[in-house]
């Protein structure tokens, strides 16, 4: 089976992390992005994957070598040379997902949750139409586009944009599994697939829906990326809580790499994400923060809602909140305050950043 | 002649009687240091609620006692009289007590029956001043910070004055950037004095013109009385070009201190002169013992765990207690105050009693006095710019409780609150 993950651009949302690495191989919960979903397509039978990028990176071509290697798959790299929008792509990967007549997987590269590929694909069959799409359930459904589709069948009637009346409360989750049939919908040209595409195959009652079970969440910004974290680290919880890091000085869900070494009285948690080869010095309180490989936070800090960028340094006696977010390899010198600050790679910072600010 | 109100003057006299003076062979030397009263320590709250602002400590002692300290090497200084409208309270008399023993000299308090101004105060008090006829006396304001160059003050004297001539205490402005368009000058007074007893004829002369104005005027609000006199305003410049008025410059420290955040700047300039005067007071760092960065005092019974980090410019008071990985620089930390694990403390008076939790942050922005303005003034009005408190000094009022990992950002928090999150730019009743 085949898989087509839209990453698109620059991923200028997950600035200043995406200045260094390509979005999908930033580490969500210490693993890149993009392997939480192209391991999960290969456990439902996924064996060729098309990643859909706008911009070509050396990085992400050699990492996705080794992923070929590692899972035993083949990776290709649909490069749009103009944007295409969100179905574009699609018609531009024609010739790799129209080779068999199997149905082939769709999803966004920022989307985090227990990917329900295998239940997708057998739900998929029973309806046997062209297309299903996955949705989930949101609190406020009126700041969204709203699926309304038969809760029995999971047929999709329409789509309504930010609805003022209740029709419905589920919203299009950005995965989706479609039979090659549906490539003849797509032109080669900008097209967007949630509002060109779908409604008519709904109107031609070849759209069905099916409700995600757990968290949902798409991690394409700082802010969103930590909520993601939360949720991605209870539901190990649920699951494997085996990989979960327990002990004294460790509260509630965390993460730590084998490779990191903790300090003496530190408290850790809950919802932190401790990268390979970080080294948190003695003292040093840590909550709902990822910190990337290779980052070291020294004593007696006091960290909460930030993200260490790679390589980072942070000193002694500092505190960081407000979704901090360090990029690669920044100094933050000892005993300042970082509020809200986004900082760009390779900065050393000497002075507080009392209120939300970007520091070239 | 000298006219008493029945209600008036008490003089309080904290334990040491009067020295009666025999010999005028021998020069004799007395100090005034004029202390104020609570109306005049209103820039130093929350701090003034707790303490007289005189009293409070700056470089691990009384601010009072560095002058008194001063006065008492002075050789031949035989009495120093403080004068304010202070009511006699419990700390001044115990505080009085201490330094005459410490000092081995007579010192007593005056009480003004209402704030009579820098001139009016040792007016009214003359007769005291002048027993036993000093040669010749000093005078100091409390809220200033100064090496005190006191006996370089008489040398220049001699050498230029003569014996009845004043000197005033003054010192360049450092860093002059911007001069004044039509330069006048660039040293100013101290408020720092040396007088001899005809200083009293000079404000003799102002306070008679003051009665017979007033004779003529309907009377107004208490304050506009002919005892308050000014030093500064109604005598100095009455006197100007009379050649009997001298400015000694001195190239000491000195700095105001008229707010909390002041107290900081004061803390630092004393504990840099400890190591002349006092290396005892100085802490240092030692096997067992915190790691200290630049000058910090402790006092001998504040509990300090061997890996917190404290300097420079602090001072720890009697009975504080600091946790592991602590870190304390540039602050005031008052007795019975205690710093929880790895709380960060930095520009900031922590009050009497008050806790900082776990990896709490107490953070100031330094209020150094502006070098190119010597007169500024923190007060009310520039208390608040657009809406918002100006940046300064945290203080925490006495026994303020601060919870585990929050922050209080340039903050005032007035005493005995219980917080129970971040403040940040507010004054918190």
């Amino acid at each position: 089976m085949k898989a087509l993950i839209l990453v698109g651009g620059y991923g200028t949302r997950l600035r200043p992390l995406t200045l260094s690495v390509p979005k999908p191989l930033v580490e969500f919960c210490n693993k890149p992005i993009l392997l939480h979903q192209v391991e999960a397509l290969v456990k439902a039978g996924v064996d060729h994957v098309v990643l859909a990028v706008s911009y070509m990176s050396e990085l992400l071509e050699r990492e996705m070598r080794v992923q070929e290697q590692r899972l035993g798959i083949r990776i290709s790299l649909s490069h749009e040379k103009e944007p295409l929008g969100t179905a574009g792509p699609l018609a531009l990967a024609r010739e790799l997902l129209n080779v068999d007549n199997e149905p082939f997987f769709v999803l966004n590269s920022d989307v985090i949750c227990d990917f329900p590929f295998k239940e997708l694909l057998q739900f998929h069959h029973s309806h046997g139409k062209e297309g299903t799409i996955v949705v989930t359930r949101v609190e406020e459904p009126s700041k969204y586009g709203v699926v309304v589709f038969e809760t029995e069948s999971g047929r999709i009637h329409r789509f309504v944009e930010k609805p003022q009346v209740f029709v419905s409360n589920k919203i299009n989750a950005g995965m989706y599994i479609f039979n090659p049939s549906m490539l003849s919908r797509i032109q080669l040209r900008p097209t967007s697939i949630e509002k060109e595409i779908f409604p008519v195959m709904a109107e031609e009652g070849h759209l069905y829906a099916m409700e995600l079970q757990g968290f949902w969440m798409d991690i394409g910004q700082p802010k969103d990326f930590l909520t993601g974290m939360c949720m991605y680290l209870q539901s190990l919880r649920q699951h494997t809580p085996e990989r979960l890091h327990t002990g004294p000085g460790f509260l509630g869900n965390v993460l730590v790499d084998p490779t990191a070494e903790i300090g003496k009285n530190c408290t850790i948690g809950p919802n932190v994400t401790i990268g390979a080869g970080v080294v948190v010095e003695d003292g040093v309180r840590i909550k709902r923060c990822t910190v990337l490989k290779g980052a070291r936070v020294r004593s007696h800090s006091w960290l909460e809602s930030c993200i260490v960028g790679w390589s980072s340094s942070v000193g002694q006696w500092v505190r960081m909140e407000n979704v901090t977010v360090l990029g690669e390899d920044v100094i933050v010198n000892d005993e300042l305050y970082l509020n809200g600050a986004n900082v760009l790679p390779h900065k050393s910072i000497n002075e507080s950043v009392p209120e939300p600010r970007i520091i070239m | 002649m000298r006219k008493q109100s029945p209600n008036s003057c008490s003089s309080v006299q904290a334990g040491v009687a009067a020295v009666t003076y025999h010999s005028s062979s021998v020069k004799m030397l007395k100090a005034v240091i004029l202390i104020g009263g609570p109306q005049k320590g209103t820039r130093f709250r929350p701090l003034s609620f707790e303490v007289p602002k005189p009293l409070f400590p700056v470089a691990g002692v009384p601010m009072l006692q560095h002058h008194i300290e001063a006065c008492a090497k002075v050789p031949n200084m035989k009495e120093i009289l403080l004068i304010g409208f202070y009511q006699p309270n419990e700390e001044l008399t115990r505080f009085l007590f201490n330094a005459q023993q410490e000092f081995k000299i007579s010192i007593r308090y005056l009480q003004e029956y209402a704030a009579l101004g820098t001139g009016g105060g040792i007016y009214h008090f003359r007769d005291q001043i002048v027993s036993g006829s000093p040669e010749a006396f000093f005078v100091l304001n409390a809220d200033v910070c100064s090496a005190f160059p006191l006996r370089e003050m008489l040398s220049f004297q001699k050498e230029h004055g003569g014996p009845n001539s004043f000197v005033i205490l003054g010192t360049t402005v450092l860093h002059y950037v911007e001069k004044p368009s039509t330069f006048v000058s660039d040293i100013i007074n101290c408020g720092i004095y040396l007088f001899n007893p005809d200083i009293f004829q000079h404000i003799g002369t102002v306070f008679q013109k003051n009665q017979q104005d007033m004779l003529l005027e309907e009377p107004t609000n208490g304050w506009h009385r002919a005892e308050a006199i000014r030093l500064e305003q109604d005598i100095f410049t009455a006197m100007a070009g009379q050649g009997k008025l001298y400015v000694y410059k001195t190239l000491s420290f000195w700095s105001q201190i008229k707010s909390a955040g002041s107290a900081i700047y004061a803390s630092r300039l004393y504990l840099n002169q400890y190591h002349t005067t006092h290396p005892e007071r100085l802490a240092s760092n030692k096997e067992g013992g915190p790691n200290i960065s630049g000058n910090v005092y402790i006092h001998p019974t504040a509990n300090i765990d061997p890996t917190a980090m404290l300097g420079p410019n602090v001072s720890i008071g009697t009975g504080v207690s600091i946790g592991a990985g602590v870190r304390v620089r540039e602050s005031i930390i008052l007795h019975g105050a205690n710093l929880q694990d790895h709380c960060c403390v930095l520009n900031s008076i922590v009050g009497w009693d008050s806790t900082v939790g776990k990896w709490a942050r107490v953070e100031g922005t330094p209020s150094d006095p502006n070098p190119n303005d010597p007169y500024a003034k923190i007060d009310s009005e520039t208390l608040f710019r657009d809406g918002k408190l100006t940046p300064s000094i945290t203080i925490l009022g006495c026994n303020v409780t601060i919870p585990s990992e929050v922050i209080i950002l340039n903050s005032i928090v007035l005493p005995h609150k219980d917080l129970n999150r971040s403040f940040k730019n507010q004054i918190i009743l």
